[in-house]
């Protein structure tokens, strides 16, 4: 009995190490391809072992493309879309959770209700208001409609919640006010959350390819995500610089990722409120 | 006295602490919802004025076949996505929860891994291994169908290649929330179901599946809203073709808006999306919690 039970823990563990190795399969197929001379890539000698490598790819994604305009602005527009949704939300959770004012309960509904709003749906009068304010080919413009991340204000209002009573006290008798609670006892407290939002926002204005997709027209002010559909136009055909732009535009968060494996993970199901 | 000041300094310091997501969502939310509903009664181009024209765009809409093209397109697909991609994500989980240590990590590491790629990359990728002359997959295609496919000019094959493609990418979001449901399951209800001498079958079905079903639900859920949305992909891999036959809703909102410069109608499809996927949002939050106080 404990033989088989062995032999089938094997199995089991082999198996699905081989489905998940050929599930990232095209990752593997993107790399062998890109580093291999656009000649090789297809002629019928190329088979799935790496045979060549040839870095001419890469050398032509990053100088003959605009790849490092790109990376500044995905990485400026991501980095202050996550700055300014953690703030305004820690900001606005923390009033909804600890203070008393009209409209209160509203707000929170308003809140919990544009959560199921599809944005997407709002890309026309979103991009007629950009234009009215000139905001057309602007990183403002990239920014603005991204701004809107209601899970952070619900996961913050529960952590803040959770913070014991007596915790404002001390700050209280010291004649401290609520941004001094906020900023000194709250976020301390929550740091772990914090990090934990900040990931996943960051990964997903960092992928938004749609909406910078429209409010973006000039190749100089494009993110990762845009900026990498051009190369097809203008390269056509050539699939190993193809490939090595994908990579190279996917690599900066794959990295990341794979670092910081754990905390992504765990991100990804606190907002999604499996786990909190 | 010094209460009510109190008390007024409490709300103003409230005020400025919501001011900042209070004014950004009127400004980025509010405003263009309001300004999309007001539209679609115009004949408005994208930039500029047009005339009130009532319920003519809905009226036009309810006679534009490729409306319905689209509407129906978006029922398939999100037949082929969230049903399958649920489906499996369970499968996968319900394996990887049964590993231990760093295989485990590694497993799961790897099939979460394309959930964090940008689309475009996705849709590049795919596309050279699904490339007519020289993709990699073609010839698997060749051994079982006796000849190569263009997958992305077949009008039978895009959908479902759209639809494999998006699972591949956001399959791994399900797998992760898949075992976070299966580590809240209490060990104790295992041991006890096998001191009772239950089968793996019966473990499953009597205390893994009820207990797993406010996040199989949940993941519906999100799935379903996610893939009515569709745009991304399908504009990457296909625009729309071949004959309409990977066209949605939200490409016909994108074309009429910025390819054809009709604001009003546009607008009017706009609307008609926003107000399906707040209806099955809505149906839904409602099952859900019906469901639970069960």
């Amino acid at each position: 009995m404990m033989q088989i039970r062995k032999l089938e823990n094997s199995i089991l563990a082999g198996g699905s190490l081989l489905a998940a190795v050929l599930w990232t399969f095209p990752l593997y197929w993107a790399f062998i391809t890109s580093i291999r001379t656009e000649d090789r890539v297809v002629s019928d000698a190329a088979g799935l072992i790496p045979d060549e490598f040839n870095l001419t790819a890469y050398a032509s994604a990053l100088f003959n493309t605009k790849l490092l305009t790109w990376y500044w602005n995905s990485i400026a527009t991501s980095v202050i879309i996550t700055v300014v949704v953690l703030v305004s939300g820690m900001m606005c959770a923390y009033a909804i959770s600890q203070m008393r004012f009209p409209g209160r309960k509203l707000l929170y509904g308003v809140v919990l209700a544009s959560f199921m709003v599809p944005s997407q749906a709002l890309i026309v009068t979103q991009f007629i208001l950009m234009n009215d304010m000139g905001l057309i080919n602007t990183w403002a413009g990239i920014i603005l409609p991204q701004l809107i991340v209601p899970v952070v204000i619900i996961v913050y209002k529960q952590f803040f919640d959770a913070v014991p009573k007596e915790m404002r006290e001390a700050v209280v008798l010291d004649g401290g006010g609520d941004y001094t609670l906020l900023f000194r006892v709250y976020l301390p407290l929550n740091w772990g959350i914090t990090t934990a939002l900040a990931i996943i926002t960051f990964i997903m204005a960092w992928n938004q390819f749609f909406w910078p997709f429209l409010v973006v027209t000039t190749e100089n002010m494009m993110t990762i995500p845009v900026g990498i559909t051009q190369v097809n136009d203008a390269f056509g055909v050539y699939y190993a610089r193809l490939m090595a732009v994908a990579l190279l535009g996917a690599m900066p968060v794959a990295v990341f990722y794979l670092i910081f494996q754990k905390k992504v993970t765990e991100a990804v199901m606190i907002s999604s409120g499996v786990k909190g | 006295m010094a209460m009510i000041t109190n008390r007024r300094r409490d709300v103003a310091v409230a005020m400025s602490l919501i001011a900042p997501f209070v004014v950004t969502f009127a400004l980025v939310f509010l405003y263009p919802t309001v300004r999309m509903v007001l539209l679609s009664f115009t004949d408005a181009p994208l930039i500029g004025n047009g005339h009130w024209i009532g319920l003519e765009n809905f009226k036009r809409l309810m006679s534009d076949r490729l409306f319905f093209t689209s509407l129906k397109n978006n029922g398939y697909f999100v037949l082929l996505t969230v049903v399958p991609t649920t489906a499996l994500a369970l499968a996968i989980a319900l394996t990887i929860n049964r590993l231990k240590g760093a295989l485990q990590a590694l497993v799961l590491a790897l099939f979460f891994l394309p959930y964090i790629l940008p689309v475009s990359v996705v849709t590049e990728i795919w596309m050279w291994m699904l490339d007519f002359q020289f993709g990699i997959i073609q010839p698997l295609f060749a051994s079982l169908y006796g000849k190569s496919i263009p997958v992305f000019k077949n009008p039978y094959w895009v959908m479902p290649t759209v639809a494999a493609v998006t699972i591949w990418w956001t399959n791994g979001f399900n797998v992760l929330l898949f075992i976070a449901g299966l580590r809240n399951i209490p060990q104790d209800f295992y041991e006890a179901a096998s001191l009772d001498g239950a089968t793996r079958w019966q473990m499953f079905r009597r205390v893994t599946w009820p207990l797993l079903w406010p996040v199989t639900a949940l993941i519906l859920t999100l799935q379903l809203i996610l893939q009515l949305k569709i745009f991304d992909q399908v504009y990457l891999m296909s625009k729309g073709g071949p004959f309409n036959s990977s066209y949605v809703l939200l490409l016909m909102v994108y074309r009429e808006a910025f390819q054809l410069n009709h604001g009003g109608y546009a607008s009017a499809i706009a609307v008609v999306l926003f107000v399906v996927i707040m209806v099955v949002s809505v149906l839904q939050f409602q099952l859900l919690r019906s469901r639970g106080q069960k």
